[in-house]
């Protein structure tokens, strides 16, 4: 995987064809790693996980919307918990965990108490920020008062962990009409006061509720001002984007940008462009939990890009 | 159905033509708007002064209906509903603030 040439990276010339090409529908609980840009299949989560990675793993849940409870699923936090259990019985302990958003359906304070309930007993950290169904609550300050602390703005902020500078953004609020996500000026100057005079060879990963690439702008899948934000992290030698909103797996390489959406733990939602409109998807029962998951991702020392693994509840 | 029902229905009748001849404008319409699939339907829609338009959020999603200084809804759960009465004529350029592609219009005559 070292062998991706990061110096042709600021080259731009990534045809709009070679993107597509890039981009991968992937399929269920397969080990996707990428080399030379071209995502490669690994082989199946259990042959995966048994080869020991080094380096940091870290997980992400995303879009676990406690309180829905209609037929797509009817029971979205016995979900979540089956999803936390099987985080509670990996074989390798992971460093923590992050959370990109839709902890709750309705931002309702029960909401809030029942999610931290069940993603505590995986007893890691974790890393949240917001999505658009975390900010319901009238005073909008139920998100915040729990997992705001520390945090800029609406909630964005950057750590370090084992070398890898990670940086969590908002781009649910003060959405325009007609348009995508948003991060707003504020937080595009923040995220480049929080770069500058990085080096280069720090890889990154930022993750943020909606896809920060634009996945499906007839549904509002992307962010509207994605690219200015991609913009400073150009140069950068491996920087690997975390999103969830869209509550299935879809990735693409994009030079030195690894994108990755994880599964919701709570219903799934079509493949863009097959349904009239986005919005939970109501499988048969013995089919829902082979579309609900978790990621879990590694990051070895000199490797250019992390190794992401979908895992779903089921199949 | 019996004599008091009878009565009674009728009384209310009697009532709500007296409301009615005492209101100030004639119309005092009210209309619906569906929303279904990510979609306000329909997209557009002409009222007059006076009249009131209830959106009505049939997903199971939730959905607001926002018209930047005019109007903002609650938060709608599946099956939650909102009203707003227009007083002025104008065009009324509204858009859902959860999922921003959702957009629509009332004009008001």
């Amino acid at each position: 995987m070292s062998d991706h040439d990061h110096h042709n990276d600021d080259n731009p010339g990534v045809s709009r064809r070679r993107v597509l090409e890039c981009m991968t529908w992937a399929g269920t609980g397969v080990l996707w790693t990428i080399s030379g840009g071209v995502p490669r299949s690994l082989g199946l989560v259990g042959s995966a996980q048994a080869a020991e990675p080094a380096g940091l793993t870290f997980l992400q849940i995303s879009d676990s919307h406690v309180g829905f409870d209609k037929p797509a699923n009817p029971n979205a936090l016995g979900t979540l918990e089956e999803a936390i259990n099987k985080i509670k019985s990996m074989p390798i302990k992971p460093s923590f965990m992050i959370h990109t958003g839709d902890v709750t359906h309705l931002s309702k304070a029960a909401e809030f108490d029942n999610a931290e309930r069940i993603i505590s007993q995986a007893k890691l950290d974790v890393h949240y920020v917001p999505g658009e169904h975390d900010f319901l609550d009238e005073d909008v300050k139920f998100y915040r008062e729990r997992y705001g602390s520390g945090a800029k703005g609406a909630g964005w902020y950057s750590f370090d962990a084992n070398g890898v500078h990670f940086i969590g953004l908002v781009n649910v609020v003060d959405l325009k009409a007609a348009g995508l996500g948003n991060l707003g000026a504020e937080q595009l100057e923040w995220l480049e006061q929080d770069l500058k005079g990085r080096s280069k060879s720090t890889p990154i990963v930022v993750f943020a509720h909606i896809p920060l690439w634009t996945v499906y702008p007839e549904w509002g899948w992307g962010t509207e001002d994605g690219a200015r934000a991609l913009d400073y992290l150009k140069g950068f030698g491996s920087v690997t984007v975390l999103n969830g909103h869209i509550h299935q797996v879809m990735q693409k390489v994009e030079g030195n940008v690894t994108f990755h959406t994880a599964r919701s733990t709570a219903f799934p939602q079509p493949v863009p462009g097959t349904a009239p409109s986005p919005g939970p998807m109501k499988v048969a029962d013995d089919k829902l939990r082979g579309l609900l998951g978790v990621a879990s991702i590694n990051f070895k020392q000199g490797e250019q890009r992390l190794a992401i693994i979908d895992t779903p509840l089921q199949g | 159905m019996t004599f008091a029902t009878l009565r009674r229905l009728g009384i209310r009748i009697a009532v709500a033509a007296l409301l009615t001849s005492q209101m100030p404008a004639a119309h005092c319409a009210e209309t619906t708007i569906t929303i279904d699939n990510f979609t306000f339907t329909p997209a557009q829609l002409t009222v007059k002064v006076g009249d009131t338009v209830t959106w009505k959020n049939h997903d199971d999603i939730p959905h607001t209906v926002v018209s930047a200084g005019k109007f903002r809804s609650k938060t709608m759960d599946t099956d939650d509903s909102y009203s707003f009465t227009f007083t002025a004529a104008g065009e009324y350029k509204y858009f859902c603030s959860l999922h921003p592609h959702m957009t629509g219009m009332v004009k008001v005559e």
